[in-house]
């Protein structure tokens, strides 16, 4: 039975179809990326997932119950770390977990609330108001309010979005703990070496589509995440290029020239010379790694073909 | 029924209140007792609202229920519109809390706030004079069906504000202008037929006088019917309510 199946979902708002008739299924124990530019329908598809969000039509299930019908089972399922950082500014953290535990009907939790406290680096914090909390931690306060009823699936909606470096370091050790201790865990993330660096599995969703759906060394064999971009600035605009360099062109204007190189095949320096030798002055030279808009790129065209 | 989570909500929504007790439930009694202090000076000798009832007496039952009411309606919809504004009504959402637990747990911490204000109003003005109590148990049923009644107003509020102002308008342009519209500081029957009239449909006017029936055993109308009318009341507005609730309004887009 998949940790979470998910079968022909339509949400929409107002004109703008949210999801698409999205099917997948999240297998137990599976590290599984949702990956996706903002507004590509992640958030929403995880709001339905914890209710907090009504789909249109399909089915959405948990370890085989529905997440309408059997809301209570499924919710006591899933641990749902939500994307916004928010607070009840009236408590202090071990007051925040204990009412928390207390919805899910766990009464006395306090051992595992201080297991949580304790992995989460918040133990000596336990006292403190949420309001004199910084940032990193009010978002370590919700991850373990996520968890504070032990679900088997954990779903992190973005969660180091807007940390800094430290903190990503450390949410993703304790993430890889948490998959490592048994937990399905379905992680969204705009960051495409998040993904890389965490994920078994990656769904990628755009515009409300599901565009791909794959395990990560399939999608990284067929060379997504293995180019880089390269951006030339010219002298003077170029004519038609050689045909060996005019595959590798993403975006050409005037003098401005866009190329998605392979990591491992391609040399820069072999490019910039095949250039010269056409006749080009380079004056400016740009590079990046892929970015999920590469990959969109690359899905595309091969869509297309 | 998940009644640990229905309890860990009230138990909540007391905390949050008991964590404000100046805001919450000292600023009302003494507002209370202003409104006793000026108005029982001001009518004391020159209005006789029921017979051999003095002025200041006849009002302490109003103003304990108009405390009552205006209180159990601030601490629902207060709590609610704070939640939504900040965002973290979403980790209520994400539990297994049915709408019937949550609107339980909102509406019956509305009656301990509603209540202790009362009690509250009740204990100060026994430093100033005696209040007889013929029915104590008509003071205590209304008391509750009051406070439950606004306490339930307070969460429809809640849940369709989405910005203070708008509750404030709630707040300022009915439950003010009902409560002070209901008998507090008179008798219908020294009223115009017009407004005694018109004072029938204010469901506050209820509320105000059936709890007075509660102290002197004397009221406007037969408290059987006051009785009736706010328990109407009271299911009416929970079930469109926990209509609201249920089909997530606001709360689960």
């Amino acid at each position: 039975m998949p940790a979470i199946s998910i079968s022909g979902l339509n949400k929409h708002y107002a004109k703008v179809q949210a999801l698409d008739h999205i099917n997948l299924a999240v297998e137990r124990g599976e590290f599984f990326g949702l990956l996706g530019p903002n507004g590509a329908g992640k958030s929403t598809l995880i709001n339905i997932l914890a209710g907090l969000t009504r789909l249109d039509s399909g089915q959405v299930n948990v370890l085989g119950h529905d997440v309408v019908t059997d809301y209570r089972r499924t919710r006591r399922l899933l641990g749902v770390v939500p994307q916004e950082l928010t607070y009840d500014p009236f408590f202090n953290v071990r007051e925040v977990l204990r009412i928390q535990s207390g919805y899910f009907g766990l009464h006395k939790n306090d051992t595992w609330i201080d297991e949580l406290m304790a992995a989460l680096m918040l133990t000596d914090k336990a006292s403190a108001n949420m309001r004199a909390l910084s940032g990193g931690m009010k978002r370590r306060v919700m991850i373990a309010q996520a968890l504070v009823h032990r679900p088997e699936v954990v779903v992190l909606d973005e969660p180091t979005a807007g940390v800094d470096v430290e903190l990503r370091k450390s949410l993703w050790d304790f993430i890889r703990r948490l998959h490592r201790e048994g937990h399905t865990i379905v992680l969204t993330t705009h960051y495409l070496e998040e993904a890389e660096a965490l994920c078994d599995r990656i769904a990628i969703l755009n515009l409300g589509k599901l565009v791909a759906l794959d395990s990560k060394k399939s999608l990284m064999a067929h060379g997504i995440g293995r180019t880089r971009r390269v951006c030339i600035t010219t002298e003077q605009p170029l004519g038609p290029l050689p045909e060996n360099l005019a595959a590798k062109v993403r975006r050409q204007e005037g003098n401005q020239l866009e190329l998605q190189l392979d990591k491992s095949a391609d040399s820069v320096i072999a490019v910039l010379d095949v250039l010269r030798a056409h006749g080009a002055v380079i004056i400016d030279l740009n590079m990046e790694g892929a970015d999920l808009e590469d990959v969109f790129v690359e899905l595309t065209r091969r869509n297309r073909a | 029924m998940n009644l640990v989570g229905l309890y860990t909500l009230f138990y909540k929504e007391v905390l949050r209140f008991g964590k404000v007790l100046l805001q919450t439930l000292i600023a009302p009694v003494i507002t209370a007792l202003l409104y006793l202090v000026v108005f029982g000076h001001v009518f004391e000798g020159r209005v006789q609202a029921f017979p051999g009832v003095s002025y200041t007496v006849f009002l302490i039952p109003g103003l304990m229920m108009m405390s009552v009411i205006q209180n159990a309606f601030a601490n629902s919809s207060s709590s609610l519109i704070q939640s939504k504004v900040t965002g973290n009504t979403m980790f209520m959402m994400l539990t297994p809390l049915s709408h019937l637990e949550f609107f339980l747990a909102y509406v019956l911490a509305s009656v301990v706030r509603g209540v202790l204000v009362g009690i509250g109003v009740f204990l100060v003005a026994l430093v100033f004079t005696e209040i007889p109590v013929k029915h104590p148990g008509f003071i205590l049923l209304f008391m509750f069906l009051s406070s439950a009644t606004l306490g339930t107003i307070g969460v429809m509020a809640g849940v369709w504000a989405e910005k203070f102002d708008q509750l404030a308008g709630f707040q300022n342009f009915i439950i003010l202008p009902l409560s002070f519209l209901s008998g507090v500081f008179y008798s219908i029957h020294s009223l115009p037929e017009f407004w005694q009239t018109l004072s029938h449909f204010n469901p506050f006017f209820y509320m105000i006088d059936g709890f007075r029936f509660g102290f002197f055993g004397i009221s406007d109308i037969t408290p059987a019917r006051s009785l009736g009318i706010v328990t109407l009341f009271l299911v009416v507005l929970s079930g469109i309510t926990l209509a609201l609730l249920k089909s997530g309004y606001k709360l689960r887009d």
